[in-house]
């Protein structure tokens, strides 16, 4: 590219920051990730001895984990957890994502304010609800199915507490994810593209399978490569549903063995696998799509075209209210029951009704203000730290702007890797020791939190860059911006809806997470999840129900908040 | 290994109302501080430190509702409560400790061995609070004054009396391996439940690991805290509980909720919690006035007459329709030697039930 003399030299007087932040990027990301997988890698292959206070190489908990039947049942179980849960959730994703991005649906709105809700649904109080709706004996929709049919006592429609229930509940939560990406991928396809297709003559569904599909096809491989991962490292819904039904998952394992007396090196050891099958189906996915460009963002907008349902429209609401009604519906409706009855599984009556939940959760349980600040807290900062994270780093890997971007590029997607149980673990040994004793502090929960949000936010920014021609980005280098100038003046306010989405998708995700606060959190940094947690371990499902209602409220109220805030005006509300 | 002394010892000594633990009976009556009582200083002290926590697992409505009295009682006071499994308490204080995080102040435990380890590591402070050194039996208290027993309670079993007639409810431990109740039980754990935890070992003692492998084969829902298996009774999701809280029951129970108890023939595992203050706690004064607090007649009174437990004090009083624990058949508890075994009651456990 020819770039004329005057503007080399003008360039050449400035200094630029962007090698410099970047290097410090990467070298945050090292320490953020390879310092935990790092002392796990370290627990995996060694032994502590007690007689010389030495850890010795060895081997021993690589066979343990592969011939004691005890971890290979739990491996299986997980691995066939993965793969149910995933086409589960891209089989029901797909279709919804298609119609209320490419065609005429009504209430398009508001049925992805839904799939929101049922994204901002931790997935363990999910578990909670299905199990006061589908407990064999006592849930509501059992105690309806006997009702009307006459059934016998011990007769059931549904069991949760089984492999297909904890799969079912799985895809509840999971498939949120895979709608976003493939919706979002159609929004982006412009009209003019479809519009050649059909003006040379391709029918319809010819165009649908020559250029849509295509199109989306890599946001429907990050969709089911999400599900799966989601799936396999997911700790609250097991820990709620395949304890009460006899089996273990890998991560519900992984945590046993933190019980005392606690089995680092095994638990450590476990997670290997699990990273190994990441790595393996991330590199599959860059093979499978290869060097194929999508660029669909240029210089030139055009809308999507929308096709008209007809008589379709009534099967089509017809589905989507029953796939709304698992996720969304019928667990609500199952937790403000409990909220408001005396027994979790008694239908609330106007002579029933008690507010002895409320006044429970909010004046005489004594963590619920303390938990509840802390997650705030957390979720502000996680959410900002993350954004800007994946911004920068997604920028680099999509653009190629320095070298080494690669390595960049895996250290952001391998926490994805790594069961946030797990990871819990990897930071409480880094951050326990000199230098940098966190634990007990939030910083260890925000080191967790913004490591384990920054695979899936670094993923939504990257498809995002990759959707916006450089051509713009370009134009800006060819009038002397750095990088880090063009990435802020050109690209990033072209990505606003993008980042809003991600800061969002990051709140949220730290508010439902889980399994790394299980492992890091002191009695003075506890947040709402592990609370929660803790109610369900002694059955406190009213105060459950409240202290869920009321954490789905003020997350709403925040990310509407943050959607409303002047310098994004006119930002919609995203399917974060 | 102190322990373990203390143990043999004991054997001797062993002949109350309650079958005795070990851990407490000791002629050392030496090395105990003297009683303190609450005093106006005391007050003011913990008033400037101004909050305290309390490591427990007992029952959470019943554990926020002693913080509440104790608030009550003492303004200007705020009583943090931390509730989980007592084994997930145990392993949570050795995490935080092992970190130098010294967050907790007052501790119990339903799993009686765990003030033994603490004890043997120098982690509690001797203190006790008047009420002890006046109205508690010397087998309810350490010898050293590091702990006494807050709590007793019973692990019994229990049914849903909706799902199950009275008649047809199992007498006895043997009954539930009837493969009629297979797919009705539910059942706590003794990874993250220090009552269940004490529970197996008495169970396992004497009746026989046998009776837990045949238990296994019974379909059971599995749960993790002794709480949660009551709550189950009481929604109707299973008809019988094969352990879990008495105190739990009794509340249920007293609700008009569809719940019975069974003290199996067998005999019914005896659990004891007893209370302690650590050395390192971050609230000393407000420490104190709580462990004395709470050996308070007053207080023990809340915990038997709104929570169902029993009680060590001798001014304390039964409540009418409960089945007073003289005219129950006790399994022995022995807290030296569930420490000593913890580990592989655990891992048996989790082989014989595959969770």
């Amino acid at each position: 590219m020819a770039i004329p003399a005057r503007v080399v030299q003008w360039r050449a007087l400035k200094i630029d920051v962007s090698m410099p932040m970047l290097a410090s990027v990467a070298a945050l990301l090292c320490v953020l990730i390879a310092l935990p997988v790092s002392w796990l890698v370290y627990y995996s292959v060694t032994a502590h001895d007690p007689a010389t206070n030495v850890r010795n190489l060895t081997l021993a908990h690589f066979h343990t984990l592969f011939t004691d039947p005890d971890f290979v049942d739990p491996l299986i179980t997980t691995i066939s957890l993965a793969v149910s849960s995933a086409a589960l959730s891209c089989g029901v994703a797909a279709p919804i994502g298609w119609l209320v991005a490419r065609t005429d649906l009504p209430m398009a709105g508001a049925i992805r304010a839904l799939v929101t809700a049922s994204f901002v649904t931790p997935p363990f109080l999910g578990a909670v609800a299905w199990e006061i709706l589908a407990a064999p004996n006592s849930g509501l929709i059992n105690q309806l199915y006997r009702a009307t049919t006459g059934a016998q006592q011990e007769q059931y429609l549904l069991n949760i507490y089984s492999l297909p229930g904890l799969i079912f509940v799985i895809s509840c939560y999971t498939f949120p994810y895979v709608f976003v990406l493939i919706a979002n991928a159609l929004d982006r396809i412009p009209a003019d593209l479809e519009d050649a297709s059909a003006m040379l003559g391709a029918g319809t569904w010819t165009t649908a399978r020559r250029v849509t599909v295509p199109l989306v096809l890599p946001a429907l491989l990050a969709g089911i490569l999400i599900a799966f991962l989601q799936a396999m490292i997911l700790f609250g819904s097991p820990a709620i549903l395949a304890l009460p039904a006899g089996f273990h998952t890998m991560t519900t394992k992984i945590w046993s063995m933190f019980q005392y007396p606690p089995k680092p090196e095994l638990a450590a050891a476990a997670s290997l696998p699990l990273l190994v099958v990441t790595v393996v189906l991330l590199r599959a996915q860059h093979m499978i799509l290869g060097r194929k460009g999508y660029s669909v963002v240029g210089g030139k907008a055009a809308t999507p075209r929308l096709i008209a349902l007809g008589w379709f429209v009534v099967p089509a609401i017809v589905f989507v209210v029953i796939v709304l009604s698992m996720p969304v519906f019928l667990p609500y409706f199952a937790l403000f029951n409990a909220a408001f009855s005396p027994i979790a599984t008694t239908l609330m009556t106007p002579a029933n009704a008690t507010l002895h939940n409320v006044y429970f959760t909010f004046v005489e349980l004594s963590s619920t203000q303390l938990a509840l600040r802390n997650t705030f807290i957390l979720g502000l900062a996680s959410a900002s730290i993350g954004t800007v994270l994946a911004l920068v780093i997604g920028y680099v890997t999509a653009r190629q702007a320095v070298r080494g971007h690669r390595i960049l590029a895996f250290l952001a997607t391998a926490p994805i890797a790594i069961p946030g149980i797990v990871l819990g673990v990897g930071l409480f040994l880094s951050y326990t020791r000199p230098p940098l004793v966190l634990y007990g502090t939030l910083w260890v929960l925000l080191i967790a939190y913004v490591t384990i949000e920054l695979p899936a936010a670094y993923q939504q920014m990257q498809s995002a860059f990759h959707t916006i021609n450089p051509e713009l980005e370009e134009a800006s280098r060819v009038f002397g911006a750095t990088p880090l100038q063009a990435l802020r003046h050109v690209t990033a306010p072209l990505l606003r809806t993008n980042v809003l989405a991600t800061w969002c998708f990051i709140f949220v995700s730290t508010i439902r997470e889980l399994s790394a606060a299980i492992m890091l959190f002191t009695s003075e940094t506890k947040v709402v999840s592990v609370l929660i947690f803790d109610l369900k371990e002694s059955g406190d499902l009213g105060a459950i129900a409240v202290l869920g209602l009321s954490m789905l409220v003020l997350t709403f109220a925040v990310v509407i908040g943050v959607n409303r805030m002047p310098g994004f005006g006119g930002a919609r509300l995203r399917n974060t | 290994m102190r322990m373990r002394r203390l143990s043999r010892r004991h054997v001797i000594k062993a002949s109350t109302a309650f079958a005795a633990s070990t851990v407490f009976a000791s002629p050392l009556r030496a090395a105990a501080p003297p009683a303190m009582a609450i005093t106006p200083a005391l007050v003011e002290a913990a008033r400037r430190e101004g909050k305290v926590v309390w490591y427990t697992s007992v029952d959470l409505p019943l554990a926020e509702r002693i913080a509440k009295s104790f608030e009550a009682n003492f303004p200007g006071i705020v009583c943090r409560v931390e509730r989980s499994g007592a084994e997930r308490v145990f392993q949570r204080i050795g995490q935080e400790y092992a970190s130098s995080i010294h967050a907790v102040d007052v501790v119990n435990s339903s799993d009686a061995a765990h003030l033994i380890v603490w004890k043997g590591k120098g982690w509690l402070e001797p203190f006790v609070p008047e009420d002890v050194a006046r109205h508690f039996p010397d087998e309810h208290k350490d010898p050293d004054g590091m702990f006494a027993s807050f709590r007793i309670f019973l692990c019994p079993m229990g049914y849903n009396t909706t799902l199950v007639k009275t008649e047809e409810a199992p007498k006895r431990y043997a009954d539930i391996l009837d493969p009629k109740w297979a797919g009705k039980i539910v059942k706590a754990h003794p990874s993250y439940s220090g009552t269940i935890l004490t529970a197996t070992y008495q169970i396992s003692r004497d009746i026989g690991w046998d009776f837990f492998e045949r238990l296994a084969k019974q379909k059971i829902m599995q749960v993790q805290s002794a709480a949660d298996p009551p709550k189950k009774l009481a929604l109707g999701e299973r008809a019988l509980m094969a352990d879990g809280i008495e105190y739990g029951l009794f509340q249920s129970k007293e609700k008009g909720q569809p719940v019975e108890l069974i003290y199996p023939a067998e005999g019914t595992p005896l659990i004891v919690g007893p209370n302690a203050i650590f050395k390192g706690a971050p609230n000393p004064n407000a420490a104190r006035l709580l462990q004395c607090y709470m050996f308070t007649r007053e207080c023990q009174q809340l915990a038997i007459d709104y929570g169902g437990l029993r009680s060590a004090h001798a001014l304390a009083k039964d409540k009418p329709g409960r089945t007073p624990i003289s005219q129950i058949k006790l399994m022995k508890d022995d807290a030296a030697e569930v420490e000593r075994l913890s580990a592989e009651i655990k891992m048996r456990y989790s082989q014989i039930f595959k969770v």
